[in-house]
């Protein structure tokens, strides 16, 4: 085969090239004509196709997403902003904090297990990139209908690849979120989060500065995977033909993972490194390109020196390729020995690929003949960007006008009862345990909190006890019926699941999950969401500090639900101040905070039992979640909370059943007078929380409460000895609502731990 | 009667972490000279009379969906007598 050189291509000037199958527009295929004078060589036109896709460029989102940076609140905090490959967060003592979101929708359906396996390894590597150790991982899944023939195929598979990966590699799995909805059916979201932590001064960053240093190539060797992953997998639709399209999927390696991890973090401590990427999508493309454009602008590459697993790959393969636990560092000449030695060490493998130069150009060689001349910025920075057009969809306003207020509800206690039953058991409100179990919670020793708490929380020092505590959450239905609400709901609740824990957020990321920005309405969704994640952030003081857009998520014509998985980030002193969710003994007392309002407009309640879902999302008051944010971090930091739960799907009646079955014991609990039991048990208002207070606080508490203007009403007591009140036995725990109805935890707890099993291990 | 010996592996583009791992060992052994080790699984299955026309097209079908996953293995079949 013969290699298609930059000389080739002067000399051949009208030679046909692939771009359409490559995903390139004719248009971006002129642009890049014009940019290089002349046409690409086939090497080139695999580099920009692959960094020009929409998983890489976010050529259709860019414009969207300048508002995290143009609205971002004015913070301290921040110590590393948007751009980089994570974020970065002074949490205090000296402390940084990185986080990151990404998703690997797209290849998690066509391979389950492998698919997710290596959506936690690409967050891994975007962590140990920064410098920091990886603290813990949390994963945000969305499947198709619990009971779908295709869910049972996927489900498990994703299931396993996370465990399996983040099991394998040592690390926590602390949280996330398991959600079913119609939608995702042939489209689920394996969103994948990971946290790590460092000293400020062990930041690292992407860039190759230093005129003749080595830029060198390390992990794994690089093989025929996943080639045109990002282009094909990431950027397009999926068509209905079935698995002869299926392209190759990575397979990753944990446990080469870890080494990478030792490895990374030793060669960075000794001081060994100048600058340092990751590779993830579009592999070697992307990392020598953003890091050239990072720093002195220039590079020499030397292509054939890249170890291979498979010797016949062609170099532009071996410049697509997404071969997993992959890295590339640029190393000063006098460093390389120690720097190969370290590598040894850990049983790494390790190359000098190219050099660093001041040419402005990012030439790559192959046996001698240059396949590669481009400016790199225009490969990693300077691809299209879209202005796409967007409307509000034509169905909009009969989707809004179309309110629940007529749904059928439960009218007396026995039709209340049996909604809750049936409600604790809906698939998105029964126990996820069937899923948590296999991820290993309090590996390394240091997970404070994990599911089904309402924040994962992890300790950093162990001596001082400083640590934080993340949170991811998105109702898909309610960025639905309006995505700006919608996504400041989003933020409302990770938000609250933070402080509920006690700790105080700092910081933000997202994974924004979509349909086809083509779409006019689906980018009007799009847009409207961002907009709306950008004021709350605003709103609330904490900024956005990176994140992951994810297009294309559709079967056909149907788009998913708009899903802007939000995550927040908290620091907290000392985690032995944290607020758990179970409450403590007999005569503690249960308080609700904020006010609940007649709204069900797509609630779990609507979507479980009607099937419907049409209405105004409730109310978003992010002035209010900042005060209730200020009452339970302080409650948490003085120590007159016992615990605190996040009123949410499923409203307080939910709140109420998994903080009892946490804890085991039962309580008496009554509704509150002039509001409508039904509202009260099962409405999804903002703004609120369940906390309980030992009685000899209480005082203490009203008037905190009372001070801040913050609504406070007493709803229940905890209260082992209600059996023979009920008509139980002694001993028999129950949840009571007085005048209502009783339940025994018993029953609760057979209705919510057995959704899960009955159907996935059926 | 016949013999179905179904052999499995991962494509060859695709990684082969436990290969990969023995391969390490047999070096650390003393074994030189190894250049690639791939791991893979066979299945062996009797059947009650012979495997022709429909019957095998079916094995071969499911050798491919059940036995195999055709995202990122590879099989070969053939039956002995």
């Amino acid at each position: 085969m013969s290699i298609d050189t930059v000389q080739h291509a002067i000399d051949d000037p009208d030679h046909a090239q692939p771009y359409a199958e490559l995903g390139l527009k004719p248009d971006e295929y002129e642009r890049i004509r014009e940019i290089l004078g002349r046409r690409p060589t086939s090497s080139e036109l695999a580099m920009y196709s692959v960094m020009w896709s929409e998983h890489c460029s976010y050529k259709s989102s860019k414009v969207h997403l300048r508002q995290f940076g143009e609205k971002a609140p004015k913070t301290d905090a921040l110590l590393v902003g948007i751009g980089e490959n994570a974020g970065v967060v002074d949490i205090g003592d000296g402390w940084a904090v990185t986080f990151k979101v990404e998703s690997h929708n797209h290849p998690s359906y066509v391979e389950p297990y492998q698919g997710a396996a290596t959506g936690v390894g690409g967050i891994v590597r975007d962590i140990i990139s920064m410098g920091a150790r990886p603290l813990a991982v949390m994963d945000p899944l969305r499947f198709g209908p619990l009971d779908a023939p295709d869910t049972k195929r996927v489900l498990p598979g994703v299931i396993s690849g996370v465990g399996g990966y983040g099991n394998c590699l040592g690390l926590p799995n602390i949280g996330g979120e398991v959600v079913f909805d119609e939608t995702y059916l042939g489209n689920p979201l394996v969103n994948a989060l990971c946290v790590g932590a460092m000293k400020h001064e062990d930041i690292h960053l992407a860039s190759a500065k230093g005129v003749g240093n080595l830029v060198v190539l390390y992990g794994a060797r690089t093989g025929g995977d996943g080639i045109g992953g990002v282009s094909v997998l990431a950027s397009e639709t999926f068509d209905a033909d079935g698995p002869a399209k299926r392209p190759s999927v990575q397979v990753g390696d944990p446990f080469m993972e870890k080494l990478l991890i030792e490895s990374t973090l030793e060669v960075l401590h000794a001081g060994l490194v100048e600058g340092i990427q990751d590779l993830g999508g579009a592999g070697i493309s992307c990392a020598t390109s953003e890091l050239a454009s990072n720093g002195e602008g220039g590079m020499q590459v030397w292509l054939d020196r890249v170890l291979l697993r498979d010797e016949t790959l062609s170099p532009e393969e071996i410049l697509m390729s997404e071969s997993q636990e992959r890295m590339c560092a640029v190393v000063a000449p006098e460093n390389l020995n120690a720097f190969m030695a370290l590598c040894r060490k850990w049983d790494v493998e390790a190359v000098v690929i190219g050099e660093v130069t001041d040419s402005g150009r990012l030439t790559v060689d192959w046996h001698g003949e240059r396949i590669v001349d481009v400016p790199p910025r225009t490969v990693a920075h300077e691809g299209p960007v879209y202005e796409r057009p967007f409307h509000r969809p034509t169905w909009q306003d009969a989707l809004q006008a179309d309110v629940p207020d007529s749904l059928p509800r439960p009218t007396d206690a026995e039709q209340l009862r049996a909604t809750l039953l049936n409600m604790v058991g809906a698939p998105n409100l029964a126990s996820k345990s069937w899923v948590t179990s296999q991820y290993d919670r309090y590996v390394l020793g240091n997970t404070v909190l994990a599911q089904p708490e309402d924040s994962g929380m992890i300790r950093v020092d162990e001596e001082t006890g400083r640590g934080v505590a993340i949170s991811t959450d998105c109702n898909g239905r309610f960025a639905k019926l309006d995505p700006y609400a919608g996504a400041k709901l989003a933020l409302a609740e990770s938000y609250r699941n933070v402080v509920a824990g006690g700790a105080v957020p700092l910081a933000v990321t997202n994974c924004l999950n979509f349909g086809s920005p083509e779409d006019p309405e689906v980018m009007w969704q799009f847009a409207e969401a961002t907009r709306g994640l950008a004021d709350g952030c605003l709103e609330l003081g904490i900024p956005v500090t990176g994140g992951n857009v994810s297009f294309y998520n559709q079967t056909g014509e149907t788009a998913i639900l708009p899903t802007p998985v939000v995550g927040v980030l908290g620091v907290i002193d000392d985690v032995d101040r944290r607020t758990p969710m179970a409450w403590g003994p007999d005569g503690e007392l249960i308080y609700l905070l904020g006010d609940t309002r007649d709204e069900f407009a797509g609630s779990e309640w609507a979507h479980h039992v009607h099937g419907h879902l049409g209405g105004m999302p409730p109310q978003v008051d992010l002035a209010r979640e900042r005060l209730l944010g200020e009452v339970l971090v302080a409650g948490s930091r003085d120590g007159i909370l016992t615990a605190a739960h996040d009123v949410s799907d499923g409203g307080v009646a939910q709140t109420l059943v998994e903080m009892a079955l946490r804890s085991g014991v039962g309580a008496r609990c009554w509704i509150p007078d002039g509001i409508d039991p039904f509202v009260f048990l099962f409405s999804e208002s903002a703004g609120r929380a369940v906390v309980v207070v030992p009685r000899g606080e209480e005082l203490r508490f009203t008037e905190m409460c009372a001070a801040r203007q913050l609504p406070a009403h007493r709803i229940g007591v905890v209260d082992s000895g209600l059996g023979p009140d009920s008509g139980y036995d002694e001993g028999t725990q129950v949840l009571e609502f007085t005048g209502q109805f009783a339940v025994t935890l018993d029953e609760l707890r057979h209705a919510h731990e057995s959704t899960l099993p009955a159907v996935l291990n059926s | 009667m016949a013999r179905v010996v179904v052999d499995v592996f991962l494509k060859p583009e695709i990684l082969d972490p436990q290969g990969r791992a023995v391969q390490g060992a047999l070096g650390r052994l003393g074994m030189e000279g190894v250049r690639d080790v791939r791991q893979g699984k066979q299945f062996v299955i009797d059947l009650e009379g012979d495997l022709a026309g429909d019957r095998a097209k079916l094995m071969e079908k499911l050798a491919g969906e059940l036995l195999s996953n055709p995202v990122i293995e590879d099989f070969t079949m053939r039956v002995e007598a």
